[in-house]
């Protein structure tokens, strides 16, 4: 038997590392990366907490959570499209102006 | 023996998760991501979630990274200099790592139900997690289903042409 505190751990060191490629990668894709990874860290959470009082509501949580990460998806990599048509650019720090037409 | 098939596919998860933040090209990155939502499916299912771990492959694994390949693939990034690797460094630890997977998977897949779960309660059946959320969460299902219309009008917006 695997102890919930060993799950939580996992879990933990998951959410780490979406953290960590958040905050150090320049890539905006590489960010959403990032994002995704820590939702998956938080739906393990949820369906460790399912398992552990022997209730659907952390799975159907897990099934929301899915849901919202596909539409954050669809609309950030939208986003992603439309930043790299003006800018041309994937770098995070090249989004840095909020004018109309500057291409510096 | 499913702790011990527990501890392996956290470990491969972590691993490729790891490997996933640190790749300089997305590409690559997308397909340790792959290999780690396949691990995180497999825990799910020794957690006694069966359709969460169906959905995770086929919503996660499936849909989402699917999109983001194809993003990467329109945007073509690695327009500059590319080093170049043999096949075995690029694909050997992918291939190496969806192995171990694998075979957890065949261990898994060839026992009953009350034999790989990790803990002695908790298993919820696709049954019982269905009428829970069409009963109990109605409400929220709704609220969801907003949410992805709106997604899919903001997705449309942003990405049309001018």
């Amino acid at each position: 038997m695997v102890p919930l505190s060993h799950i939580m751990i996992l879990a933990g060191i998951i959410f780490a590392l979406g953290t960590i490629c958040v905050m150090s990668r320049k890539s905006v894709l590489m960010i959403l990366i990032g994002v995704e990874v820590m939702l998956n860290a938080a739906g393990l959470v949820f369906v460790a907490g399912s398992m552990k009082w022997s209730l659907p509501d952390g799975q159907i949580f897990v099934l929301f959570l899915m849901a919202m990460a596909a539409s954050e998806v669809s609309v950030g990599l939208a986003m992603v499209l439309y930043l790299h048509r003006r800018k041309k650019s994937m770098n995070v720090d090249r989004y840095n102006d909020m004018g109309e037409k500057r291409d510096d | 023996m499913s702790p011990a098939i527990f501890y392996i596919l956290g470990a491969v998860t972590v691993v490729s998760t790891a490997l996933a933040i640190t790749r300089t090209e997305t590409v690559h990155a997308v397909i340790y991501l792959v290999v780690s939502f396949f691990g995180t499916a497999l825990i799910f299912y020794m957690l006694g979630a069966p359709l969460v771990a169906a959905l995770e492959v086929i919503v996660y694994a499936g849909a989402i990274m699917v999109l983001f390949l194809f993003i990467v693939m329109m945007l073509d990034m690695g327009m500059g200099i590319r080093p170049k690797r043999s096949y075995l460094r690029v694909w050997g630890p992918p291939i190496g790592l969806s192995l171990v997977i694998a075979v957890c998977a065949g261990v898994l897949f060839s026992r009953q139900w009350k034999d790989y779960l990790i803990a002695d309660a908790g298993f919820i059946s696709p049954r019982t997690f269905g009428y829970a959320l069409y009963t109990e969460h109605m409400l929220a299902v709704e609220v969801v289903s907003l949410l992805l219309l709106f997604a899919l009008a903001g997705a449309l917006y942003l990405g049309r042409r001018d």
